[in-house]
């Protein structure tokens, strides 16, 4: 892919695999040799830390899943006997606990160095959507092992969201009792979500796989967001950036130590800890923390809104409207790239569409903050307008601001920051 | 210029990241304390980085536990043999389960038979089943205490008040706070708008302020071995003591563990900087 200088191994072992099968080759040229644009910030951490997480949480994964018992009867005890008397079984546990809330915070902060610094843009828009897919695989793993411990939280959400489905006009109720194997939540439904629960995580591998396959054709972006205009604008992956991302990782991992010795159970639902009954309604179903924009999206669409009643009612119900919207929201960050008219990558050279990429971060935020709130108001109001401007601000807001924005100048290159007036603009916006 | 604008970008990733953190701690945890009043918060001493239990109180706690709450609530989760945790010996153990009889068998001749527990059966629960715990006490169940106190941490209040709570490493003491507070302070004479049916009690600190379980501590309603002053406040914080340690019993070896792991993390980060600085010297960006 890179430039092969096909490096010559003295150990003879790795000389003789390498002629026939040449993955020494290939990871000395992709994580050796790899030229990476020497101005990349601590945001470029980010996917080298999810890397990590999704590692962490297989192994912790499988090995929980060496003790855990899939059965109503029996999941929340194993659960428990993990915690008690496996072998650093709490251990185990905890970390798989928080690992999926870290893996959101990272893949969340990763997704906003890609917003911000415009790599979702040409020629980076593949790597993006298939970044935006590792989400998607991702929301559905978690959600599945949230249903695991088979807590109140457990059933009572997966309740909730699976019967999502029954707003699909027709097959709605069929999809929904197909997907429980019964007419409930209930061990079909639990066996199976373990069974995809184990298996998802390995298809995200795969994509990961490609994400960074991908990555290696067009070359990582940077926070200038213009080419590499030759070698004096890069430094090779190694010792460069392996110094650099074990910083970011030795951080990290203090962060992440720090909850699951310190506070296991501060993201999570204290609810959890009660075994399933599904004759007991807890008095607030709530998704995991990492879910909660997306749940405030699904719940803004409510029959006596007057944005659904104007533009929507004629067509559907509510609770499908919901539905579109919040898988919308998902797609619409797909398609970025194509709603970005602008042909300027980073924000630093971006006056106003800088100020539209920090709203939205604020209105996801707010769209979290109401999410975890009661459907009452005011929060149903704040939920209702932070979801339009969601909207508004990629569909309406991004292809107007790329029009009519002025950029700052860019700079010549990334080894010359120096700015040499609009010329160089031009130069870029024809490349 | 440079410089600024990688601080902001820093800037913009910490703030989401410690935002994001907060929020994601607060789910739902001012409202429990909205809906009934909140209980006075008590120093526990299994709580901050070092924090362990207090093995008298505990094993004072475990008197009450199985005096006063063991005829109507089980503690499935739990082993006698987990009493060792507490600081007992294995004969006291095994001299503490051989008071409770276990249903055993079947024997040779096909029938089952009861025996006195050993260390490694459960906590022999006080009703078959659900049923009969609820035709037992007025209809109402008697929850499981094994995670009680985890499963009542509805935190502290606001976010930030949570996320303060957490740097301190509180953890699940909330629930502490709640089932102390329930027991000592909660039964209260009701308000004049209360309806209670028969068989329930008023306590201010349950979400719907009637609860179907009889006031259960009294002054001197145990006689504790070590001879502490049992008042009603003692017996509570006593027995929270020993549920919060029923709860996760491995908290104290997780909080250990983390202490050296974190120092451990904290050296090496500061090598793997140190080394970064180096390589990164000689490079102008
Ligand atoms: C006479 C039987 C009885 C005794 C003794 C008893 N309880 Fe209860 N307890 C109950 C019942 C019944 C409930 C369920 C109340 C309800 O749901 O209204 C209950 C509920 C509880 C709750 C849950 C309250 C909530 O938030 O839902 C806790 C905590 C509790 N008991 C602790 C204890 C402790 C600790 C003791 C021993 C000091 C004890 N109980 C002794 C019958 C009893
Ligand atoms: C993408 C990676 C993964 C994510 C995001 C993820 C997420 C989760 C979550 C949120 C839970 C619930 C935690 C709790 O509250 O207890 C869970 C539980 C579980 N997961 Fe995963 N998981 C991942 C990978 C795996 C893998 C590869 C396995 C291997 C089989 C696995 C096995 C289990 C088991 C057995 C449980 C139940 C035990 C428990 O609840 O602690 N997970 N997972």
């Amino acid at each position: 892919m890179s430039s092969h200088s096909a490096p010559s191994f003295k150990n003879p072992v790795v000389r003789w695999v390498d002629s026939r099968l040449p993955v020494f080759s290939y990871m000395h040229a992709e994580y050796g040799t790899f030229p990476m644009p020497k101005n990349l910030n601590y945001f470029w951490n980010f996917g080298a830390l999810a890397m990590v997480v999704l590692i962490t949480m297989i192994l912790t994964g499988i090995m929980l899943a060496m003790q855990y018992t899939a059965h109503t009867e029996h999941a929340f005890d194993s659960v428990e006997r993990i915690m008690r008397d496996v072998n650093f079984g709490w251990l185990l546990r905890y970390i798989h606990m928080n690992g999926a809330s870290m893996f959101f915070i990272v893949v969340y902060v990763h997704i906003f160095r890609g917003y911000y610094y415009g790599s979702y843009k040409q020629p980076r828009e593949l790597l993006w959507i298939l970044g935006v897919v590792i989400l998607v695989l991702m929301m559905g793993t978690a959600f599945m092992g949230y249903v695991l411990p088979w807590g109140q939280m457990s059933f009572w959400g997966a309740t909730v969201i699976t019967n999502l489905f029954s707003a699909i006009p027709l097959v709605g109720e069929n999809i929904v009792t197909w997907l429980w194997g019964g007419f409930s939540v209930d061990n079909p439904t639990l066996n199976r979500f373990f069974a995809l629960h184990y298996l998802f995580p390995f298809l995200i591998l795969g994509v990961v796989i490609l994400h960074v396959v991908a990555l290696h054709v067009t070359k990582s972006n940077n926070p200038d967001g213009i080419d590499v205009r030759g070698p004096q604008d890069t430094v090779p992956f190694h010792p460069y950036f392996t110094a650099k991302d074990s910083v970011g990782l030795g951080v990290f991992l203090l962060i992440f130590a720090f909850f699951v010795f310190f506070a296991p159970n501060y993201m999570g639902h204290p609810d959890n800890y009660i075994e399933a009954n599904p004759l007991v309604t807890p008095a607030h179903i709530v998704p995991e923390w990492y879910f909660l924009p997306f749940y405030a999206i699904l719940r803004s669409f409510t029959d006596d809104w007057w944005f659904f009643s104007w533009f929507l009612s004629w067509l559907m119900t509510a609770k499908l409207a919901g539905v579109l919207a919040m898988f919308g929201s998902l797609i619409v960050l797909a398609v970025l790239p194509w709603l970005d008219t602008s042909k300027v990558r980073s924000n630093r050279y971006r006056p106003i569409h800088k100020w539209l990429v920090i709203a939205v971060l604020i209105d996801f935020v707010i769209l979290g903050w109401v999410g975890g709130k009661p459907a009452e108001e005011p929060y149903v109001s704040i939920a209702q307008w932070s979801t339009l401007f969601y909207f508004f601000a990629f569909i309406v807001l991004t292809p107007i601001i790329g029009w009519i924005e002025r950029p700052r100048p860019l700079p010549a290159s990334i080894s010359e920051p120096v700015l040499k007036g609009g010329a160089t603009t031009a130069k870029m916006e024809k490349s | 210029m440079a410089i600024t604008l990688k601080g902001f970008a820093l800037g913009v990733a910490t703030a989401a990241v410690a935002g994001t953190i907060a929020l994601s701690g607060m789910t739902d945890r001012a409202l429990a304390a909205g809906e009934a009043e909140h209980p006075p918060e008590l120093d526990w001493s299994w709580t901050g980085p070092f924090g362990t239990f207090d093995r008298a109180s505990a094993q004072r706690g475990l008197q009450v536990y199985s005096q006063v709450c063991a005829s109507c609530h089980g503690l499935g989760q739990l082993y006698y043999r987990d009493l060792t945790g507490l600081g007992y010996t294995e004969d006291q153990v095994a001299e503490f389960a051989a008071q409770y009889q276990v249903e055993d068998g079947p024997n040779d001749q096909g029938e089952m038979y009861m025996r006195p527990a050993e260390p490694s059966d459960h906590f022999v629960e006080p009703f078959p089943n659900e049923a009969a715990a609820r035709a037992a006490n007025g209809g109402a169940h008697p929850p499981d205490l094994s995670l009680i106190i985890k499963n009542r941490a509805h935190g502290f209040g606001s976010i930030g008040e949570n996320f303060l709570a957490m740097l301190q490493v509180r953890g699940y003491s909330s629930g502490a706070d709640y089932v102390h507070g329930l027991l000592a302070e909660g039964y209260v004479d009701p308000p004049e708008d209360v309806n209670l049916l028969p068989g329930q009690y008023y306590n201010k600190f349950m979400g719907s302020g009637a609860i179907g379980m009889p006031p259960p501590l009294y002054p001197d309603g145990v006689e504790y071995e070590d001879g502490t002053e049992a008042t009603v406040d003692q017996q509570a914080r006593d027995v929270s003591t020993f549920l919060a340690w029923a709860a996760e019993p491995r908290l104290e070896a997780r909080k250990q563990t983390g202490v050296k792991v974190l120092i451990f993390l904290a050296i090496f980060t500061g090598i793997l900087i140190a080394v970064k600085r180096r390589t990164w010297a000689s490079v102008k960006h």
